[in-house]
């Protein structure tokens, strides 16, 4: 699972969950027999000037081509207020609160941002905060709520790294590997319910 | 209309990273039914935009629109469809190799029988191609993941096991927390399994 490439693929479960993840939307033109999408409005068809939050894919696909139906406007986080946050000091905020997928949902925006401030933002935050990822990894046994406050790519990356240094310094105390279970079968058993019989 | 259910499937996976939860047949069988509904909606208004723009151009109401939503909807969930079974498919696979051909009883209860063939497909070809390898009776790839250093190696037996036949016909009672020194070769799928322990001293 954990080989899965990092490019969204059309099956990438992660890219799914990111591009569910919703912004605002001002339809451009009416859509008759929809008004269901906006749930605030009784008419059966959608009106012009409607701004609704939609989720990603469809407002990737609506506002596409030579006819958008949409216009997208950036989510609240991607926003003039939140980058100047994020450019004060990216490290202390909590990204996790900002969205489960600040970086994922972040390179969908950034197609709907003209003047590139959200690419030259996601960047800057990934630079700033990677520091930071890097020791948390490398020091094992540090304090743990530092870790729920990683977007899920940091925790992503946070967990290959912690893993590569535990298997580093296994090797570098005993070099001899001995040979484990199976990843799937120990977590197989973790989750096994208790037998009754097995206590009594 | 916006592929709740579907995502709702993806979730679940992404919830249960590492096993795999129970086939949801009801929920697949809604999505799969939103996908048709969209569809028929979707034929029904380009026929009507059709009709209305041979008689007469400007009564005609444009579907246009509407009809893109839809699509977007439509490729959405087939895409969670089509995700959800091919990430399970991947799991089972990597259960294959740590599992050996015999799942256990409560993993088994979670297949739905589409998956559940495909797995002894996959382990009846496997099992063909590891004979096929090698000179006589081809090989196990299953096991030797790490280059060995020594041959025999000290394991210590988590569960009781049973009688286990060793490859020269003696046979051993493997009980819990027995400890026994024996070839490499005989316990390492053991191990894989979570039966013995291996013991580094």
């Amino acid at each position: 699972m954990s080989l899965q490439s990092y490019t969204p693929n059309y099956f990438s479960i992660d890219d799914i969950l990111a591009s569910q993840e919703r912004c605002p939307c001002k339809f451009i033109v009416d859509i008759p027999k929809l008004g269901r999408l906006n749930p605030s409005a009784e008419s059966n068809d959608l009106k012009a000037g409607t701004t609704l939050e939609l989720p990603m894919w469809l407002a990737e696909h609506l506002s596409a081509g030579r006819h958008p139906i949409i216009a997208v406007e950036l989510p609240r986080i991607y926003k003039e207020a939140y980058r100047e946050i994020l450019k004060a000091d990216a490290c202390a905020v909590d990204l996790h609160k900002l969205g489960l997928y600040f970086y994922e949902h972040g390179l969908y925006v950034k197609q709907f941002d003209a003047r590139g401030d959200v690419s030259k933002i996601l960047l800057e935050t990934f630079q700033v905060r990677f520091r930071q990822l890097m020791d948390l990894a490398n020091n094992i046994g540090s304090d743990p709520a530092v870790q729920d406050r990683l977007d899920s790519l940091e925790r992503k990356l946070f967990k290959e790294g912690h893993a590569a240094r535990t298997r580093l310094n296994t090797w570098l105390t005993d070099s001899g590997t001995p040979i484990e279970a199976a990843a799937m079968v120990i977590n197989h058993k973790k989750r096994k319910r208790v037998d009754v019989e097995d206590i009594i | 209309m916006s592929a709740e259910k579907a995502c709702a499937l993806v979730k679940e996976l992404h919830r249960n990273q590492g096993t795999l939860p129970p086939y949801n047949n009801d929920l697949v069988n809604e999505v799969t039914k939103e996908i048709t509904q969209l569809i028929q909606e979707n034929r029904n208004d380009a026929q009507e935009s059709e009709r209305s723009r041979g008689s007469d151009l400007l009564e005609g109401v444009s579907y246009i629109s509407t009809i893109r939503v839809r699509h977007a909807a439509i490729q959405r969930n087939l895409r969670c469809l089509l995700a959800y079974h091919y990430n399970r498919v991947r799991s089972l696979r990597t259960m294959r190799w740590e599992f050996g051909s015999i799942l256990p009883a409560d993993i088994k209860a979670n297949l739905s029988t589409a998956e559940t063939n495909w797995f002894s497909k996959y382990s009846s070809i496997l099992a063909k191609y590891m004979r096929s390898v090698g000179e006589d009776g081809g090989v196990n790839l299953a096991v030797d993941l790490h280059p060995p250093k020594a041959l025999y190696i000290e394991v210590q037996c988590l569960v009781d096991y049973g009688r286990y036949e060793l490859s020269d016909g003696s046979v051993l009672l493997l009980k819990k927390n027995s400890r026994h020194f024996l070839p490499r070769v005989e316990c390492e799928e053991l191990i894989r399994q979570g039966v013995f322990q291996h013991i580094v001293i």
